[in-house]
Order: C-alpha cells, then structure tokens, then sequence
C-alpha cells in the first residue's frame, strides 16, 4: 500500500453546543484527487480550517507527508509542501500577479530575511515567477495588478502561487466557483495534468467536475465522514443520495 | 502583448515622472532656503529648517510602519521620546560627570552624538520589540489603542523619574558633538539632519524593495497570502515595527539636540499624533510624503501660528484634502 501525503486522523471540532467535526478520518494519496463533497453546512469549510492550521482541533492529528504538523502554523504547513487556493480568492491586490508568485517563490528559496537586495532587478526571482504563471495559462498577464484580472485569472493566480511553492499537496477549496462553463473546462483539464506530480484534496460543488476528476470521493453530512468511497459507489449509495443529492431514496 | 488590456496601468505604476519631480524640487528647496538664511545671518530659519528635517525623520519612520508594514502605531511618541532621552540623559552625566550606572558595570555619560544615535536606536528597537511583541497580537482600533498605552506608560515614567528633571525636563547645556564637524553651528546641524534624512530615505527604500519589503508590504495588503505563501507575518510584522522605531528614535535624539532640551511633552500623545500627520499630510506610502508632511505642518504652525492659536484648524483643511482624495496631494 503507498503511503498517503497527507493524512488526517479522528479530527474532532466543537463550537460551543455545536459538534462542527464529528471524528473525520481521510488521506490523500499520490497521484490521485479526493474530492470532498457535502451539502452546505457539513463542516467542509472547518474541516478544510483545520487541515490548513488556521483552526485548532480539539482532537486528532493531521500528518503531512508523514510528519505530525497538527500544532503547526499555517505559513509552516505551507512551507513543509501543503499548497491550497481560497474559495474567495485571497492575493495581494494591489499588486502584479508576478509579485503574488514572486513572494511564493521567494519564500521557497529560504529566508525573507533579506533586507538589501531589491526584488525588482531580481531576475531570476522574477523569470521563476513568470514560469509559473505561464503554466497556469497566465502568461502576457503578468505584470497587471490582480485587482485588474478576471474572477478566473484570480484563481490561476492562487493555482500559480500554490505551485511554486513546490507542495507535496495541493488543497482547493471550490476551484471552479465562478468560473463559467469555458474556465471550468480548462480548470478541470489543467488538474488532470498535474495530477500525476501533485495529489489534490479537492472540495466542490461542481458535480460535473468531480464525477470526471475524483478517484475516491468523501461524502460530509453534519461534520461527520458518512462515507467514502469509488465515484460509482457514491454514485450508487442510496444514503448519499438523501443526505446531499437532496433525493428521496 | 495582449491587446484586450485597456484597464489604465497607474493601479501598478505609480506616475513616476511627476512624483520624482516634485520630491527633488521640495529637497532642493529644503535644501537651498537654510544655506541662503545662514548667508544673510538667519540662524532663525536654519533651525526652522532643522526641525522639518527632524520631523520629516520621524515621519520616514513611522511611514514604514505604516505604509509598508500597515501598522498604524499611534504610540511613536514613545521612541521619539526615547531618543530623545537617551540624549538629555548622556548629556547630562557628561556634564555632570557622574555615571549613569556603576553596578553591574558602569556607563558613564557621553558627549559624542555617534555614540549616542547609537545607544538611542539600539534602546528604541528593544523598546519596539517589547511593544510589538504584544501589541501585534492586536489588530486595527486595538493595535492603536495598544500602542498608545504603552507610549502613555512611558511618558508617566517620565514624569516621575525626579534625576532627569521629571515633570519640568532636562537641559541639555552644550550641544554633543560630532568629530571633525562644528555642530553648533545652526548650518552644519541642518546639514547633519539632512543627510540623515536623505539616509533614511534610502534606507527605508532599499527595505521595501527587498525581499523582506515584500513581505512586509503583503501582510499589509493580504496577511492571509503571506500566511499562505510559507511566511509567519508576526516576526515580519515585528522587524518592521523595529525598525520603524528605530529611524523615528533617531530623529527624537536630534530633536533633543536641536531644542537643546528634553521633556516629557517629547512623549506625549500629541506628539504620535503630529507625527502621524505628517504622514497622512505627505500621504500614506509615499517615500518623501513625510518631508511634505512636515514641512506644511511647521510652516502652518509657524506662520498662521503668528495670528491666531488656532492654526490647527487650517491644518485641518490640508489633511482632509489628502484624505479624501490622496492622489492630490
């Protein structure tokens, strides 16, 4: 059996009266994408939290690549291979995409402590960056301020930054939200093709895209994993079609 | 090149052109009005000159807490203070010839204004770095709220501190002195302080053109993509302040050393508070906004000073401008 990249075991989230992980239990592979799927209000969005470290668990741990990181920070997961794009995109806007990538880049050769040199003139740094960007399809649009780019550009943008910082997994929460129908197409080819590299933990709504990407697929309902299992088999299960496809069985 | 982009390119280039032109017509003209005073024997706008330097220092300072880091400290009196200080009470014992400590070693006083910009910035940064410490696990409202009570807590140890004058001050009797420069002379000063603004400037501009800048300047803009890039923003965040602290306390040691006193006022709200107006005046972000910033400040303060005490409320009219529209200014 291969080992899994990220792994994440007995994950238990209370708030207040509220049991927001109910004992989660799930692992990603490699070269696979695991889609997480679940009705509005399962606990995705805590759960997703979690794995990132910007939620504490009250209980359980999350291995990355075989090392406990469940006490670590979210910059420190990041750093030790765990790569995620936002549902809201979350760049700096301000800025060039170029520069978005340029500090993932940056932050993957080592220290930030460099206080002289100037990142402008920095080619190398900047060439990378721009790599980067062409690979996601951006390329011509680098060096425009993201609050200038497209919903979708956003998110290749995220894709890019995610990418160069070289992660062992990548984590996308809702990807293909508000791409429309073109953007999505492209979006879904462009994960099949790293898949091979990079496994991806992919949570959407898009059922289109899940049914043709995932390989296994968790179903949450009320924070709890009530099952997992081949795209058939949730296809198939009676008990995923009245809990989240809203379907009387 | 893609064609499709007409969205106007001024969100990531700044107008580079006009800005330059206006920040080296505002340094010249800095520049040239005290050399032309000294020569007609106006000592009096040298040093009125001196003072918009030391100020546009501390403004430098405090904008790249801000405008890079997005820290907005509302406590800068604190390390303005603090160089202050660190100046009337070298001083002091110099004068004196007492020591300012004999256990566990002794630290005499000092007349040499190397050393003491020195020991102002290293005490201001271990001051930034305990301040900052807490105060970044705030955030907005509080962060300001935050930095202004550690600030208020030093400008009351002041007061109570009876050896350096407490409540009434510390004079300094002679000014330090500079090796092989005449620095009581009102035009070699202003030149000093000129060019350790100059050297501020370019210090704080090579930082935000670094790699650390850039981090900095994002966890202004999205802490969440720093976060998220692999960097912890709180020791960016931290550094930043640290540094910040250290050019405003830079710029209080010369205050001390242009007024020829130190006093608690050095410490007081009011003071984080003009030196957060030269900022916003010159605005936020910009490299020599803070020369702007002070300039008009102590132009204003000065002149329209003269006739009425109410001169604030003019300031007043500047500093809505620049904050309803910050591309005027």
């Amino acid at each position: 059996m291969t080992k899994p990249v990220l792994e994440v075991k007995g994950l238990h989230k209370n708030f207040g009266a509220l049991q927001a992980t109910k004992n989660v239990s799930l692992d990603l592979k490699p070269n696979e994408i695991h889609a997480l799927i679940g009705p509005n209000g399962a606990g995705k969005s805590t759960l997703i939290g979690q794995i990132a470290g910007w939620i504490t668990p009250d209980a359980g741990s999350i291995y990355l690549d075989g090392e406990d990181v469940t006490t670590e920070t979210v910059a420190s997961r990041s750093r030790k291979g765990l790569g995620r794009s936002f549902q809201v995109s979350s760049l700096a806007m301000e800025v060039s995409a170029r520069r978005n990538v340029m500090l993932s880049v940056q932050a993957s050769q080592g220290s930030s402590f460099r206080f002289w040199k100037q990142t402008k003139s920095d080619q190398e740094l900047r060439e990378t960056a721009g790599n980067w960007l062409k690979k996601v399809g951006l390329g011509g649009r680098e060096d425009i301020a993201v609050s200038e780019l497209s919903h979708g550009e956003r998110r290749q943008v995220e894709v890019a930054c995610a990418l160069a910082m070289k992660p062992k997994a990548l984590l996308l929460d809702e990807p293909m939200a508000g791409l429309g129908p073109t953007g999505s197409v492209q979006l879904t080819e462009f994960l099949e093709e790293i898949r091979p590299e990079i496994p991806i933990l992919l949570i959407e709504h898009d059922m289109d895209a899940v049914f043709r990407l995932a390989d296994r697929i968790t179903v949450l309902v009320g924070g709890a994993a009530i099952l997992s299992g081949s795209v058939d088999e949730i296809r198939a299960s009676a008990l995923v079609r009245e809990a989240y496809l809203g379907e009387e069985a | 090149m893609q064609q499709t982009d007409t969205a106007p390119q001024s969100v990531t280039m700044p107008k580079f052109n006009r800005e330059t032109l206006v920040n080296i017509a505002v340094m010249a003209i800095l520049l040239a009005l005290p050399l032309w005073a000294s020569s007609i024997g106006e000592d009096y706008y040298v040093n009125l000159a001196s003072l918009i330097t030391i100020f546009a220092i501390a403004g430098v300072g405090l904008n790249f807490a801000i405008g890079q880091g997005g820290m907005v400290s509302f406590g800068h009196a604190a390390f303005f203070g603090i160089g202050g200080y660190t100046t009337g009470i070298a001083a002091f014992h110099s004068f004196e010839e007492t020591l300012f400590m004999a256990m566990p070693f002794a630290i005499s006083g000092t007349n040499q204004m190397l050393i003491i910009w020195i020991v102002a910035m290293v005490l201001c940064g271990l001051a930034a770095l305990a301040i900052g410490a807490i105060s970044l696990r705030t955030e907005g409202v509080y962060f300001i709220m935050i930095t202004l009570a550690f600030a208020q807590m030093i400008y009351y140890f002041a007061i109570s501190w009876p050896t350096y004058g407490g409540e009434d001050g510390l004079s300094i009797y002679l000014r330090n002195e500079l090796p092989m420069v005449d620095a009581e002379s009102a035009l070699t000063f202003f030149l000093i302080c000129f060019i350790l603004l100059l050297g501020s400037i370019f210090v704080s501009a090579r930082l935000s053109g670094s790699r650390f800048g850039a981090a900095l300047g994002t966890a202004r803009m999205n802490e969440t993509r720093l976060a998220t890039s692999g960097i912890d923003p709180f020791p960016i965040k931290l550094t930043g302040f640290v540094i910040s602290a250290m050019i405003t306390g830079l710029a209080g040691a010369l205050f001390a050393e242009l007024n020829g006193f130190v006093g608690p006022s050095m410490l007081s709200w009011h003071r984080s508070g003009e030196i957060m107006v030269f900022v916003i005046l010159g605005g936020v972000g910009r490299l020599y906004g803070p020369v702007i910033g002070a300039a008009l400040f102590v132009l204003l303060e000065t002149y329209i000073g003269e006739w009425t005490e109410h001169w604030q409320l003019l300031l007043a009219s500047p500093c809505l401008v620049s904050f309803s529209s910050p591309e005027a200014v």
